[in-house]
């Protein structure tokens, strides 16, 4: 009896190391697979694009810009690291429909059936919050661009890393610009959309502009879909304010843009969010003309190997007018600042590789809060205490569409340092 | 004053657009009391055939309008045919499932080829002053066209031969078939009406708001606060419907924050229910 008991335990025991060395092979990272020198490892990179949906115009952009980066470090042969293994990468990604439910589903697919390495978010706060919770939930890097939202990277989270300047120092360079440019001007009116982003901005543009000296006279926020702004328009105009800034994403603004032009509602100075950067702005022909913007990239930004020798920092990466001119020639479109963010994320993430040596998610965490870079997007450095991930090296960069000749183009207003012309003030609609 | 004269001005030029929508879900309810719920389906296809017809085919939107007007004409005879005509005589329930079938069908369709990203039809034809107001001028012009439609739809149910055999159909289809109206073909064109209304209403606020496919629902509810406030089956007090609630869209914001506007139009479209449920201006129970 005591016999069978031992055997059955034996037995027991073996399936056990069986099973257990099975798990091991099922989450063994791309790093353990790499072991054997000389070898070639596939990283899978999985995110979802809006492909329909709000988001539609920004997060496709962020992705041909991630996805040129791939292509380019692919064609290139990969990253080598020092034990001769070649990474090579490749992309899952998924319509999200501009949907928050949806990325949480598709977060979970990539995660679990796509076994994703590492993580790219989607486009906007609300869906990388979303997408957030499930990329934390199983312990995959997560990138964060196109999400500025401070509010992400106060839950504790200790994988995901936020590339774009946070919502709370968004706008309040447009106060910045009013107060050495426009000394006349002394109501503010905020119109913003009723978004996570959006109302985060606004509410930390807001207090600067109080702390400032500014006299708040109207701060309303409109529904994701509005189409007429004509109600806020003349709230406006009864507010007596000199200065509207808010806004939200690329299809509020610009029709909130045209129908202030239409209007020709008595403003002068007019900064929105996310709309004006986008080179699609200026379809608004004239009503496109003195709107700012900030923007958290621009090919005119002065991010060079000089500049990052300078500022003591180690440079990484192709300039700016490189990575312009191969998005224009693969995508034949300008590259805007949601096209520089995705492929920033690709990017940082090559520089982390290789800091690691390695594509263990361990290593390459602790070679991104090890991180303080300068790229062509600008200083890339991470919070690693309480609001671990959240970016405190980017800096926004304010532009203003002027005209040169009967050309609407966009110049960079703000800061000064890296101005390529004068703000145009006031607003002539 | 002013601020009040400017939003009423935007307020008021915006209903009789809504009107127009609203006319055409309520005489459809009208004729044959039938609940179109594909109407806010049918408005968008309104606003995409005008931006296709304009960006495509290089058509000036407001003969784009009319082109689209014949369009949606001849779509509304034939969802009739194929959805509506063989269940007109059974419950509501029937004809409420096979319209909102239509109407996914349509979104669905939709939804494939065009995806639900926002169009924008690029018009400008500049502004004008209204009293105190900047209009838009495609706004106005807008205004104008809706004016038109609702007098030329008052007119022909009065006075045309095609236009009274309707209003037999509405007040007694037996009794109208008796004396030789051709019922089925009556109501063919009615629903067809109906959808003609819809699309224009469509075309002329693609001409100055940005739409998706999607767009035609919030204006679907629009029509039933206004059918409801103008009397269902009451194709002309629809447009003053329009007009309350388009004052009411351009006033409600000047007392409060403009997200309680849709809050006010649905406590109104409850209240006159209970109140006065044949509507502010009479019409079917």
């Amino acid at each position: 009896m005591r016999r069978k008991l031992y055997l059955l335990l034996g037995l027991l025991l073996v399936a056990s190391m069986v099973l257990a060395g099975c798990g091991n092979k099922a989450t063994s990272t791309p790093a353990a697979n790499a072991g054997g020198g000389g070898k070639e490892v596939t990283v899978t990179i999985g995110f979802t694009e809006s492909q329909t949906g709000k988001y539609n115009v920004d997060s496709t952009a962020q992705t041909q810009g991630l996805k040129l980066w791939m292509e380019q470090i692919n064609a290139a042969g990969g990253i080598k690291l020092s034990d001769g293994t070649v990474v090579k990468f490749k992309a899952v990604s998924y319509d999200d429909e501009s949907k928050a439910d949806k990325v949480q589903q598709l977060y979970t697919r990539l995660a679990t059936e796509d076994k994703a390495d590492f993580l790219i978010s989607p486009y906007s706060s609300g869906l990388t919050s979303a997408a957030a919770v499930v990329s934390e939930q199983y312990g995959k890097i997560m990138l964060a661009t196109g999400a500025a939202s401070d509010s992400i990277f106060k839950k504790g989270y200790e994988r995901v890393y936020q590339l774009y300047t946070p919502a709370s120092h968004y706008l309040t360079g447009a106060v910045d610009i009013l107060k050495a440019n426009a000394p006349d001007v002394k109501k503010l009116a905020f119109v913003y959309e009723n978004s996570k982003f959006s109302t985060a901005v606004v509410t930390a543009a807001k207090e600067y502009a109080a702390k400032q000296g500014y006299d708040i006279v109207l701060f309303e926020g409109y529904d994701k879909d509005t189409t007429d702004f004509g109600a806020f328009i003349n709230k406006i105009q009864d507010s007596g304010a000199e200065a509207v800034l808010g806004g939200g994403h690329f299809q509020d603004g610009e029709t909130f843009a045209r129908q202030i032009a239409e209007k020709k509602l008595p403003i002068k100075f007019l900064a929105l969010l996310v709309a004006p950067p986008n080179p699609k702005f200026a379809e608004l022909g004239d009503a496109a003309l003195g709107v700012v913007g900030p923007s958290q990239w621009e090919a005119a930004a002065a991010y060079t190997p000089e500049a990052a020798k300078k500022a003591g920092l180690t440079w990484f990466g192709p300039s700016s007018a490189e990575f312009a001119k191969a998005y224009k020639e693969k995508y034949n479109d300008d590259a805007g600042y949601h096209a520089a963010g995705g492929y920033a994320a690709g990017v940082v993430l090559q520089k982390a590789i290789i800091d690691a040596d390695s594509v263990d998610p361990d290593k390459v965490k602790a070679a991104l809060d090890k991180m303080d870079i300068l790229t062509f997007f600008g200083h890339i450095k991470f919070d690693t205490g309480d609001a671990h991930g959240l970016q405190i090296g980017h800096e926004m960069v304010y532009i203003q569409w002027q005209k040169e000749g009967d050309k609407l183009v966009k110049q960079v207003v703000w800061p000064k340092e890296g101005a390529t012309a004068k703000l145009l003030y006031p607003l002539t609609h | 004053m002013d601020a009040i004269l400017r939003s009423l001005i935007d307020g008021l030029l915006l209903g009789f657009v809504y009107g127009i929508a609203a006319m055409g879900l309520t005489l459809i309810w009208g004729v044959m009391n039938v609940i179109n719920l594909s109407h806010g389906s049918l408005i968008s296809l309104g606003m995409f055939s005008l931006y296709f017809l304009f960006t495509g085919l290089g058509i000036h939107p407001y003969l784009a309008v009319v082109i689209t007007a014949i369009l949606g004409l001849l779509l509304g005879i034939v969802i009739y045919a194929i959805a509506v005509h063989r269940i007109i005589n059974a419950p509501h329930l029937s004809t409420l499932l096979a319209t909102y079938s239509v109407n996914m069908i349509i979104l669905g369709i939709g939804t494939a080829i065009l995806s639900t990203s926002p169009y924008n039809v690029p018009f400008d034809l500049g502004s004008i002053k209204v009293a105190t107001s900047v209009v838009p001028t495609t706004r106005l012009i807008a205004a104008i066209v809706a004016m038109l439609v609702a007098g030329g739809l008052y007119l022909f149910l009065q006075y045309s031969r095609l236009g009274r055999y309707i209003r037999a159909v509405t007040d007694n289809r037996e009794a109208a078939e008796i004396v030789g109206i051709p019922s089925a073909q009556i109501l063919a064109f009615s629903f067809g009406l109906g959808t003609m209304l819809a699309a224009i209403s469509g075309g002329l606020i693609a001409t100055f708001f940005p739409f998706t496919i999607l767009a035609g629902g919030a204006y679907e509810l629009k029509s039933f606060v206004i059918g409801v406030l103008g009397g269902l089956g009451n194709p002309v007090g629809s447009l003053f419907g329009g007009l309350i609630l388009g004052a009411i869209e351009g006033l409600v914001p000047l007392a409060m924050p403009t997200t309680w506007t849709p809050v006010l139009e649905f406590v109104l479209f409850v209240l006159i229910l209970l109140v006065r449920p044949t509507g502010l201006f009479g019409g079917s129970e």
